[in-house]
Order: C-alpha cells, then sequence, then structure tokens
C-alpha cells in the first residue's frame, strides 16, 4: 500500500473498475505484475511465496502470474482458470482489476469480467499488430457496453521503439473499432518489462507525448458511465419495522438504476401504474436531498401503497419497455446448448420468471463480426442474438441505455447454474 | 456544474448492501457470521444499515473455539446488547465433547480446523439456508476467487473450478434442498478500506486492535500472545511486548504485531506503510500454500 495515501484523500477518491484483456503470450501478467510492482502495492511476503515458488518450478524469472492464480488447479497446471479480482490504490483513485484468463473458456470469463467493468485494458503485442483474438476482445468490450478501451501496445522494447509500427498498429486498429460503438478508445505504446509508459515515462519513446497508463487509469472520467437520465428505482425489498417508534414506516429498499431522485419527485409505480410523491430518501439516518447510480437507499413515498420486491419507481414521462416478447444478445455459458423452445428462469434486476426461447436469429462470429444466420447451435463461449418471451412482463431498458436494467441471466432449471449472460436490444 | 458521483468507499458501502438486502430476498433462513473481528463488525454494521430502522433480520453466528481472547467476548456481548441483536453461539467444545471431532496434539495444535464441523453441524441443526460472511478477496489468493453468492453442495463443500458465473449485480442463490450459500458482501474490499470505513463511520471494535502490553512468545517468526491455551516449546520464552492484533481469531493461530498504533488514524497509517499482508501473522494459512483453499473446500469460512 502506498504510503502517500492520507486519510482525508483517500476517504474522497473514486472507484475505477478494469478489465485485463491478452493472450498469454501479450505480458498481461507482466503489465498487472507492473502496475502493482510500480504503485508499491506488492506485499514482501506475498512476493517472498512466489519467488520460492518459481524457484522451485524451475522458472528463470519471478513469475508475476503466480499473484494471481489463486488455486491448487491453477498453479499445477500453469494456466488461469478463473478471473482474479486484484485491488490496488494510488493517492488519487482506487482501482479493482477483473483480470481474465487467456485461453480456457475466454469469452466466458471476459464476458464476466467486463459487465462490471468502467474500463478495459486490451494488450497487443507490438511485433503481431491486429490480431484476431484484438478483435474479439474488442468486439466483447464493446458489446458488454464498456465506455473505454485502451489499447497497450506492448513489448515496443522488442521492434526498436518505433514509432512507424506503433502507428501502423494504430491505423488498422481504428478501422476495426469505427464498426463498433465505443465512446472513448485510447493507444499507449508501452514496455511492461522495462517499465516504459506504465507508471514511468522513460526516454525510449521520446516521440510519444501522451499520457503513462497509469496517469489514463487515474484521471480518465468515469462520472458519467452512469445513467443519471432515466430515473429507475428497482425495489429489492420492503422495510417494515416491527418497533413501536417506526410503527406505521414503510421503505422501500433497493439500489438506483438509473436517474436522479429528490423528495418531491411525483413518481410513477410500475407495473401498478400508482402515481405518489417522494416523501424522503435515507441512508441509514441519513436524510438525502438527491440520490442516484449507484446509491443504496431507502424511499418512502407520501401515499401508501402496495408495492413489492420487483416492482419499479419511475417517472411518468420517461418509462421503462415493458413486455414479454424480449429481444437480446446473449453468451452462452454452459456445456449444455441452449435449447430452441427450452424453457429458462431468467433473474432480470430484481424479479425471477420463466421463460421459453422462442428464436434462435443468428450467431456471431466473434473474430470476424460476421452473422451466421444458418447456425443454431449455440454452445458454451457463443455470442448469438435470441429471442425469449417470458411468462410475466419485465421492465427493461436497452442494454446500451443502461446497463442494470438492460441486463439479465438465464438459469437452468434442473442444474440452477447460471447458463447465459442477455443484453436486451 | 454538479459532478454526480460517489467516492470509493460509498460505492462499496453500496454494493455491499445491495447484497445484504438480496440475502434478505433471496433466503428464508440467513444468519450472519460474526467472529467478533473487525471484517464481521463492519458487515453487520452495514446489515444495519441496509435494513434501518428495523433491526438486522439475521440472527448472528457465532463460532466459538474456546480458545478466545476474553476481550472479544466481553465486546461480543456489549455489541450483541447494542444493537439489539439475536446471537446463536456453535461450540467446537460440544463437538469435541460429542465425539464429532477430536482435538489436535502437538505445539501447534490449534482448533481452527474443527470450526468447520461446528459450522456445518450449526448451519444443518437451524436449517440456515445462507451465512453471510465477512471474507474478502484481497485477503487471500483462494478467496480472490470467489464469488458473493458462493454455492454450497449437501455437504458444505465449494467447488471452486465449477462455479456459477457472476455477471453486473445480478446474484443466482436458487439452490437444491440441504444445500446453502455463503455470501460475502464485503469481496471487494480491502484492508485499507475496512479501516477506512470503521474511520469514517466511527464503529466500536476490540481493545485488541489497539497498542497494549502482553505477555507474548514468538513461533516461527510470528508473536503469539502467551495463553492457557498454547504450550511452549524448549527454547521459547515469554516476554511482555507492546503489540497490537491486526486480526483476530482463534488465540492459538492469531499472531500480534509490535505497535504502538493508539488510535485508528494511527492504525491506517500503519497498514499504509505495511509491508507484509495482514495474513502474513496467520499461522492457520502457513500449513501450506493451499492451506485455505483445502478448508474452504471442506466448508470453512
Amino acid at each position: 500500500m502506498n504510503k502517500e495515501l492520507d486519510n482525508k484523500a483517500y476517504l474522497g477518491m473514486e472507484l475505477l473498475r478494469f478489465t485485463t484483456a491478452g493472450s498469454v503470450d501479450d505480458g498481461k501478467s507482466t503489465l498487472i505484475g507492473r502496475l502493482l510492482y510500480d504503485t508499491k502495492s506488492i506485499f514482501i511476503d506475498q512476493y517472498e511465496a512466489i519467488v520460492a515458488t518459481s524457484k522451485r518450478k524451475g522458472d528463470d524469472y519471478v513469475n508475476l502470474a503466480l499473484l494471481t492464480d489463486g488455486l491448487r488447479a491453477e498453479r499445477e497446471q500453469g494456466i488461469t482458470i478463473d478471473v482474479a479480482y486484484r485491488y490496488f490504490a494510488t493517492p488519487k483513485r482506487k482501482f479493482i482489476i477483473a483480470d481474465t484468463p487467456g485461453h480456457i473458456q475466454y469469452t466466458r470469463n471476459m464476458v464476466t469480467g467486463a459487465s462490471t467493468a468502467n474500463l478495459a485494458l486490451i494488450l497487443v503485442d507490438a511485433r503481431k499488430g491486429l490480431l484476431e483474438q484484438t478483435q474479439r476482445h474488442t468486439f466483447i468490450a464493446a458489446l458488454l457496453g464498456i465506455s473505454h478501451i485502451v489499447f497497450c501496445i506492448n513489448k515496443m522494447d522488442l521492434v526498436d521503439y518505433s514509432q512507424e509500427v506503433y502507428d501502423e498498429i494504430r491505423v488498422e486498429i481504428e478501422g476495426f473499432a469505427s464498426k463498433l460503438d465505443v465512446k472513448d478508445i485510447q493507444f499507449i505504446p508501452v514496455s511492461a518489462l522495462i517499465g516504459d509508459n506504465v507508471v514511468h515515462k522513460l526516454k525510449n519513446m521520446n516521440w510519444y507525448q501522451g499520457a503513462t497508463l497509469m496517469y489514463l487509469l487515474e484521471t480518465i472520467h468515469i462520472g458519467s458511465d452512469h445513467n443519471h437520465i432515466d430515473c429507475r428505482f428497482p425495489v429489492q425489498t420492503v422495510i417494515r419495522p416491527q418497533n413501536n417508534a417506526y410503527h406505521d414506516y414503510r421503505g422501500y429498499a433497493g439500489r438506483i438504476a438509473g436517474g436522479i431522485f429528490k423528495p418531491g419527485d411525483e413518481v410513477l409505480v410500475l407495473p401498478s401504474g400508482f402515481s405518489s410523491k417522494i416523501k424522503s430518501i435515507n441512508n441509514f439516518e441519513r436524510e438525502l436531498q438527491e440520490a442516484y447510480a449507484p446509491m443504496s437507499v431507502t424511499i418512502q413515498l407520501e401515499d401508501e401503497l402496495d408495492i413489492s420486491r420487483g416492482d419499479m419507481i419511475v417517472r411518468e414521462h420517461n418509462q421503462p419497455h415493458m413486455g414479454q416478447d424480449i429481444e437480446m444478445m446473449i453468451c452462452w455459458m454452459n456445456q449444455k446448448k441452449i435449447v430452441q423452445n427450452g424453457k429458462y428462469i431468467v433473474r432480470h434486476i430484481t424479479n425471477e420468471v420463466k421463460c421459453v426461447v422462442k428464436e434462435i436469429n443468428y450467431k456471431v462470429n466473434i473474430n470476424t463480426l460476421h452473422r451466421i444466420e444458418e447456425d443454431k447451435d449455440i454452445g458454451m463461449n457463443d455470442i448469438a442474438r435470441i429471442r425469449i418471451r417470458t411468462t410475466k412482463p419485465l421492465l427493461f431498458d436497452r442494454y446500451t441505455r443502461n446497463r442494470i436494467t438492460g441486463s439479465l441471466v438465464l438459469i437452468d432449471e434442473g442444474t440452477n447454474e447460471t447458463v447465459g449472460a442477455g443484453m436486451i436490444l | 456544474m454538479i459532478s454526480y458521483s460517489i467516492t470509493h468507499l460509498e460505492e462499496l458501502e453500496a454494493e455491499a448492501i445491495y447484497v445484504l438486502r438480496e440475502v434478505f430476498a433471496q433466503f428464508d433462513n440467513a444468519a450472519l457470521l460474526f467472529s467478533g473481528g473487525k471484517d464481521s463488525i463492519v458487515v453487520s454494521h452495514l446489515a444495519r444499515k441496509a435494513f434501518w430502522p428495523a433491526r438486522i433480520p439475521f440472527p448472528l453466528l457465532h463460532i466459538d473455539t474456546g480458545h478466545n481472547f476474553p476481550e472479544t467476548l466481553t465486546f461480543r456481548d456489549s455489541y450483541i446488547k447494542k444493537i439489539g441483536a439475536e446471537l446463536i453461539v456453535g461450540s467446537v467444545q460440544e463437538s469435541i465433547d460429542q465425539g464429532r471431532v477430536v482435538e489436535e496434539k502437538g505445539y501447534n495444535a490449534s482448533r481452527n480446523v474443527l470450526q468447520t464441523v461446528t459450522l456445518l453441524d450449526t448451519i444443518e441443526k437451524y436449517k440456515f439456508d445462507c451465512a453471510i460472511g465477512g471474507a474478502r478477496r484481497d485477503e487471500e489468493k483462494a478467496r480472490a476467487k470467489e464469488r458473493f453468492f458462493s454455492h454450497r453442495d449437501e455437504f458444505g463443500q465449494w467447488d471452486p473450478k465449477n462455479q456459477r458465473p457472476e455477471l453486473w449485480n445480478i446474484f443466482n442463490g436458487r439452490k437444491h434442498h440441504g444445500e446453502h450459500f455463503r455470501v460475502f458482501p464485503i469481496s471487494n474490499w480491502t484492508e485499507m478500506d475496512i479501516w477506512q470505513y470503521i474511520y469514517h463511520e466511527k464503529i466500536e471494535i476490540p481493545s485488541l486492535y489497539f497498542s497494549h502490553q502482553r505477555k507474548s512468545f514468538e513461533r516461527d517468526g510470528v508473536i503469539m500472545a502467551a495463553t492457557e491455551f498454547m504450550q511452549l516449546k524448549d527454547g521459547e520464552e515469554i516476554k511482555v511486548r507492546t503489540l497490537r492484533f491486526r486480526t483476530i481469531g482463534d488465540a492459538t493461530c492469531t499472531g500480534a504485531i509490535i505497535s504502538k498504533a493508539n488510535t485508528i488514524e494511527e492504525i491506517i497509517q500503519e497498514v499504509a506503510a505495511a509491508r507484509t499482508t495482514e495474513r502474513g501473522t496467520r499461522a492457520d494459512d502457513k500449513r501450506s500454500e493451499a492451506a485455505m483453499e483445502d478448508r474452504k473446500k471442506e466448508g470453512y469460512f
């Protein structure tokens, strides 16, 4: 942990969640190791443990990947099986890295890591340029609605820190990315091994006038990543204290999914359609003058209404879609393939309903982005466009408009496993 | 222009409260695991906030190894009274008396591993379908792979290679009869976040966390409190040291650090300057590289 952190600064810090993508040889572990090492976030006992393990396994170098490989099977096989979360802080921000493994079940893991990220870090080997897998990583990051993608052109030391090589790759990636919907794309030439342009700027690439990776991570604007326009308050649970002091209290507890709520606001409760006014918004004993995503609060209304989990508090003139036929992109996450006309359980915000898969429109070739209309065979790690019909209407927005009200998962009725991740179109 | 952003502590708090409310909504009979350590104190504080002005809708469950620091029990009892919660104690001593487990022998004997049986027995006895824990992903590398909603089979076991994918803020708590869940609302918090939150929220913690004088001895580079539960080896010498505890667990496996930190601010400065992890003082993790993973698979916290 960094010594310069003082209490007050720490209390005012923002949280940035990012995910990393790259294959084994791109130097992803080295880059993460470099970020942690140069921000003094690796502890002595952790470091000594991996030095000892590296030595025992006969490695020539200290394998920083061992920091993230937490399971016995991962260490034995030298592979990362599952998403690992790592934490570090600088005096400006706190970071959560969702580190996704390079090969096995890549799509499933990257989709999982990307689902909560503000930013995706995609590694590109300067010697190889834009590969199929870079396209795949970029496509998944865009599909999951990540607002910021940073391409780290790594191993610049192996191409003599050449500006031409960097420019060529950059143009190529820009061409590909223009087909996707991403707000903010950045490029940085780095050498994770030497530590150039990661946390510190060395003198090898004087032609590069841009920021270091760390500076970018510390300053990139994430305040507007949440939807502050469409008021959406999904009710998680109703709080009715059984004590005398709060005898008539009825509070609706939930996490704001969008928009800004204030006491006095006229609101509408869905699906019932009753209107009321916000009486108060609380975080524990503290009364709030306004509340917005991603805050968890308790709202009281002026009128006594029958509201329960699954209902949503919104504004009359800005309502979500309500319906039973839902189109989505789905990432399949289970060995058992999707079954056309099969029945699944849907979890969407605070609702759980059943559905049937009505139609499989096409599968996406995630390397080329081509639609394969004749292929309806959707298995593990595939991404497809489908339409489901639910037993009850859901209240939803498009995923691109709101990641919370626009996402859902499908669950197998028999095994209870989460089998699919859906992004509503 | 007004900036609609929140600080990282507010975001972590909002996330934890959301998770606790999901537990209440998705399970019929959940319990909150309470050890009297800082992490479980923070989780119970978050539970108070999540359901205010109602009381915490879960009983607090303490798995008591019988090898406690008296300060922990004193704190536990006064804290429970203050927040008006229900306390359930699962006793390792009882599990030993009933022959469910056998006490370890030798110098490093600890009841830490035995706790798992008591925990699972207590979960079964009270038919809990969910146990909320204060584990954090930054604590230990097996825990870094843990889900917020972590499934346990009918034997209470964790299968780390076959976990359910967890996306966005959607938590799948569906289970078959006899299975249960472990839920970890502060998964994304670091040791520093915990201390900053305790400071910010003025949360009370046991006196063991602050510097004090204590009879202690050194074993394998770790300073251990001299208690009736510990047997000295030849050459180990009891001395009075000025120390404090960075984590609090069973007295036989929790090491102390030499420290003069007497306030939360001083502790924060110490944590910020620390070059070893907090579990570096835990004898229970030093048994092998996969000590935590192995215990967790069996159903440990």
